[in-house]
């Protein structure tokens, strides 16, 4: 509980409309995308300014106040419940492009911005952002920066990290620093962008970030393969890489989402076929021209049953619908959605996607999986219902299973949406014993009081949970 | 649990009683509804003022995690019923279900301020429901808009005891046809070309009343078409007035009355013109699901509903007959309703654009509420007037002559946005049905 003479003083730094406190203002901060997990936060403020979170920050550090900050919540780790109750840290008013600076290539922007708004504004200078998760409409920059996101042009053009230059952050002593710069080269000092860079709130708080732009590439193509086998999927996969080609977009369904998507969508897809792969490239029309030519060459030699590359932009809508349409078309079969993101380095697709329909028939739950195959970032999703106990178990049991074998097949437990509360109990598997306590130590060294999103990133107990809460 | 009042308990345990909880479990919070709710965007980001924060406030009255306090009806009153949040849920979450039932319950629970229980009781018992009154309310309208009555008023002064959306409105009005004109249009009518189709006209309440032009307009495009038409007596409102407003009971007794009149008709289609009654009427089936005797006449009564645009766009009439207006801009605002649950936006446009003269400009938002909404515009007037602002600057960007609208509620308040933005000399709300009679008068068949 936060005093009310605390309370106040959130009040007088903020202005009294900007601190909610009443059940239902408060119920609507307390889950995100995560499936299983809410928690009611004391309060909710809204700062306007970097000098207000600052103030804010301060007050908490003194009160030992959890602050949890949040972008859009569209989170997939329960990054931004707040288990331990404090407040729930708002951007909506820090949401405004700074500047778009055309000589050095940079946006400067404040957290709150919405991915897709930015894309747009700088893409109107003829300037391209690459990171692009499916949640853009909604998610922010805060949001990205702080999961380090990555989306379908991650394998040429990298994540969210390989676009942060500059970061303007609160500690958790209310210090307000800056890290780096616009600047291709700069080696002054521990690299703090890159540590503040993927650490879900639970060091600091980002309150403005300088991104890298890119110049737009010219024009795009995109073209759909289909296989009777994953492995002559994933061989095509891995002999387009041999051939020196980094496609832009690299993705796979399998057929348990081929099945959910032709079911939904109704768009003619064959369901017998084990697997799609669905490649873009872009670049300048000649070169896109010469590796598209090239990469249906190898489909073909790899036994896809069907290539079809799009003549027009209408085409290419058509034929990525598949891939866009196979969260809707999965998560439209039973009320509960797990959306996973085990990750294994590429060579070792066919064996995870092996691994996991094994794993899902032991324990007679149904797996679909999609993702990034250009770089080995799997969705083994989950259609399931959150009343029916027995089945959750069995769920949870496959889940340990999969982030299990990704491991031991040299992955890791999660590629692009984070570790929060709910991978937390996972996170020894990977980085070990001595990993931990290293992260412990910055951790603490950052925030001693651990108010920063406690209950995060670090797991309470070794006890293995994914979904089940009770 | 929460401590709770006597009546925030028993709407507690209605809202775990009736409420769809695998619908409230459907929603899997991944908010991608966000950025298309208007409430959401006009309040500066205020989840509670979203899709996903409203079915998470619902979820949260269910599970009796929190009370059905007043924020709560705040924020289920606050929200248009557009249903935007639905062609953008990846999930398939069927708000509008969940916002009626929602609505239901805690109206039936209400203790409504008298001058709003009035209101209510007027137009849900004693007007909407019967035709006959409806006429005579509309003819009252019509007799104080040329006995000069209106005139006096507006110089008393009178108007300015109401809201400012109301006296507007009041402005905005059309001249309603005279009480013979209403009673004298035929029942049944033949194709003016080779024919195509039989279909039923549902004239509407309001739209055979205040907007009867609009619908004989609607009756000659469908002769043009190669339409044979029956307007069934003993058609009624549709409901969606009650529906919408937590008066569920009303308006099932409505459309078992509709169903009735219709099912004699054996006609291919069941024409609508208004996007917000059509969408209401391809609801029957799930508003009557429970109904023994009308559950499967209900299927089979939503599966032939079609708006006015989509049957002229199906039988090529775009293609088949010439359109033509003098030379001006004209731009379109989607009905939500028959955009987001009737899937009726590409029919309206292609018709438009098929008229030569005139150049169609898109909007931007297009697709987004004018913030008509039912009765909205009168019960929740201060956001009604800022989203219908905010839509007038998308539509001035236009620089169109003609604003063109698919639905009563949005064509009164396209009108009432012009007046407010003092453009009533220059720009022009109209029903596309009437522009598309005005485009093909010059050619008669
Ligand atoms: C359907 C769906 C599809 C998705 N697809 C992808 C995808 O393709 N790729 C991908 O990488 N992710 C994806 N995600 C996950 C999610 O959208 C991303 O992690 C996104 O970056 C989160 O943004 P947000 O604004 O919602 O942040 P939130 O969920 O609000 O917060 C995320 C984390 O950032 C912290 N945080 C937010 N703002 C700040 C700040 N200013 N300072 C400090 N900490 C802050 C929070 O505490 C939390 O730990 C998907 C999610 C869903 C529901
Ligand atoms: S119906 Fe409209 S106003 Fe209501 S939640 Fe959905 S999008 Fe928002
Ligand atoms: S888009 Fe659908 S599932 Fe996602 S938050 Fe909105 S209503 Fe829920």
């Amino acid at each position: 509980m936060i005093s009310t003479q605390t309370m106040n003083t959130f009040k007088t730094i903020v202005g009294e409309e900007n601190v909610i406190t009443s059940s239902a203002g408060r119920l609507v901060y307390s889950y995100d995308a995560t499936p299983n997990f809410q928690s009611m936060p004391d309060a909710v403020i809204a700062p306007r300014n970097t000098e207000e979170v600052s103030q804010i920050v301060t007050v908490c550090r003194e009160q030992k106040i959890p602050i949890v900050p949040r972008g859009s919540g569209t989170n997939l780790a329960a990054g931004t419940v707040p288990s331990e109750g404090g407040i729930v840290l708002l951007f909506k008013h820090m949401n405004h492009i700074l500047e778009i600076d055309e000589e050095n290539l940079t946006v400067t922007v404040q957290p709150g911005v919405v991915t897709l708004d930015m894309i747009k504004a700088v893409e109107q200078k003829g300037l391209f952002y690459p990171p692009d998760p499916s949640s853009m409409k909604i998610s922010t920059i805060g949001g990205n920066i702080n999961e380090n996101s990555g989306g379908l042009r991650g394998l040429k053009y990298g994540v969210t990290r390989d676009y942060v230059m500059a970061l303007q952050a609160v500690l958790p002593n209310g210090d307000i620093i800056r890290t780096g710069g616009k600047l291709a080269k700069d080696v002054a000092g521990y690299d703090l962008t890159r540590l503040l860079v993927g650490s879900e709130g639970t060091l600091a708080i980002i309150t403005e970030a300088t991104l890298k732009l890119i110049p737009m590439p010219e024009t795009k193509q995109t073209m759909l393969a289909l296989y009777n086998s994953m492995d002559a999927a994933a061989k095509s996969v891995s002999e387009i890489i041999a051939a020196k080609i980094i496609p832009a977009t690299l993705e796979f369904l399998d057929r348990p989402t081929l099945i959910a998507v032709e079911d939904f969508a109704q768009i003619g897809l064959p369901t017998d076929v084990e697997a799609v792969l669905l490649i873009e490239q872009d670049g300048p029309p000649e070169i896109v021209a010469r590796d598209m030519e090239k990469m249906a060459e190898i489909c073909t030699r790899e036994q896809a049953v069907s290539v079809q590359i799009a003549a027009t932009e209408a085409e290419a809508l058509a034929l990525t619908t598949a891939r866009r349409a196979a969260l809707s078309a999965l998560a439209r079969l039973k009320p509960t959605t797990i959306l996973e993101d085990a990750t294994v380095p590429r060579s070792e697709i066919v064996n995870m996607v092996k691994a996991i329909n094994e794993i899902a028939e032991k324990h007679n739950v149904r797996i679909a999986t999609f993702g990034h195959a250009g770089d080995g970032n799997l969705h083994p999703t989950c259609p399931t219902d959150a009343r029916d106990h027995d089945e959750m178990e069995r769920v949870e049991a496959a889940f340990a299973d999969i982030f299990s074998k990704a491991i031991e097949l040299g992955g890791t437990i999660t590629g692009e949406h984070g570790v929060g509360m709910m991978k937390a109990p996972y996170l020894e598997w990977k980085m070990g014993p001595e990993g931990i306590a290293i992260m412990k130590a910055i951790k603490h060294s950052f925030d001693p009081d651990n108010i920063m999103n406690p209950g995060k990133m670090f797991a309470k107990e070794t006890r293995k949970r994914v979904v089940v809460t009770q | 649990m929460t401590t709770m009042t006597a009546r925030e308990r028993t709407i507690q345990e209605q809202f775990s009683l009736r409420m769809d909880e695998g619908e409230l479990l459907n929603c899997m919070r991944c908010g991608f509804c966000l950025p298309s709710c208007p409430t959401y965007i006009e309040t500066g980001f205020d989840e509670s003022q979203s899709p996903r924060g409203r079915i998470a406030l619902m979820k949260a009255v269910h599970d009796g995690l929190i009370a059905p306090d007043e924020e709560v009806e705040r924020s289920l009153n606050l929200c248009l019923g557009c249903r935007a949040c639905e062609p953008v849920c990846p999930a398939g979450v069927n708000y509008g279900h969940l916002l009626e039932e929602a609505r239901d319950i805690f109206a039936d629970h209400n203790e409504f301020k008298p001058a709003t229980k009035a209101i209510r009781k007027t137009v849900f018992e004693g007007l909407f429901p019967h035709q006959n009154r409806m006429e005579h309310a509309v003819t009252l309208l019509g007799i104080y808009q040329r006995s000069g009555l209106q005139k006096t008023a507006r110089k008393l002064g009178f108007m300015k005891l109401f809201p400012d959306s109301m006296q507007a409105m009041e402005r905005a009005l059309p001249a309603v046809p005279k009480r013979s004109d209403m009673k004298k249009r035929g029942r049944s009518f033949t194709a003016l070309a080779e024919k195509k189709a039989t279909v039923a006209f549902f004239s509407g309440c309001l739209m055979d009343t205040m907007f009867l032009g609009t619908n004989n307009a609607t009756v000659k495009l469908l002769q043009k078409a190669g339409c044979d038409i029956v307007i069934p007596d003993g058609q009624n409102c549709c409901g969606a007035l009650h529906g919408h407003s937590g008066e569920k009971d009303g308006a099932k007794e409505l459309a078992k009355r509709n169903i009735d009149a219709f099912e004699q008709t054996n006609a291919d289609y069941i024409i609508t013109n208004a996007g917000g009654c059509g969408a209401f009427l391809i609801d029957y089936d799930h508003l009557l699901k429970d109904d023994p005797d009308y559950s499967e006449r209900a299927k089979a009564f939503t599966a032939k509903i079609k708006d006015i645009t989509q049957i002229l766009f199906e039988l090529n009439f775009h293609e088949r007959v010439g359109l033509n207006v003098n030379p001006q801009v004209i731009t379109y605002q989607d009905s939500c309703h028959l955009r987001n649950v009737m899937h009726t936006h590409i029919a309206p446009r292609v018709l438009m654009q098929s008229i030569t003269g005139a150049e169609y400009r898109e909007m931007d938002n297009a697709d987004s509420c004018c913030g008509s909404a039912g009765i909205y515009n009168i019960v929740e007037s201060d956001m009604s007037m800022q989203i219908l602002d905010h839509k007038m600057d998308k539509a001035k960007a236009t620089n169109a002559h003609t604003i063109v609208t698919a639905n009563p509620g949005c064509l009164l308040q396209m009108k009432l946005g012009i007046e407010r933005e003092g453009l009533s000399e220059s720009v022009r709300a109209v029903h596309i049905v009437d522009l598309l009679l005005e485009a093909c008068d010059e050619f008669p068949l």
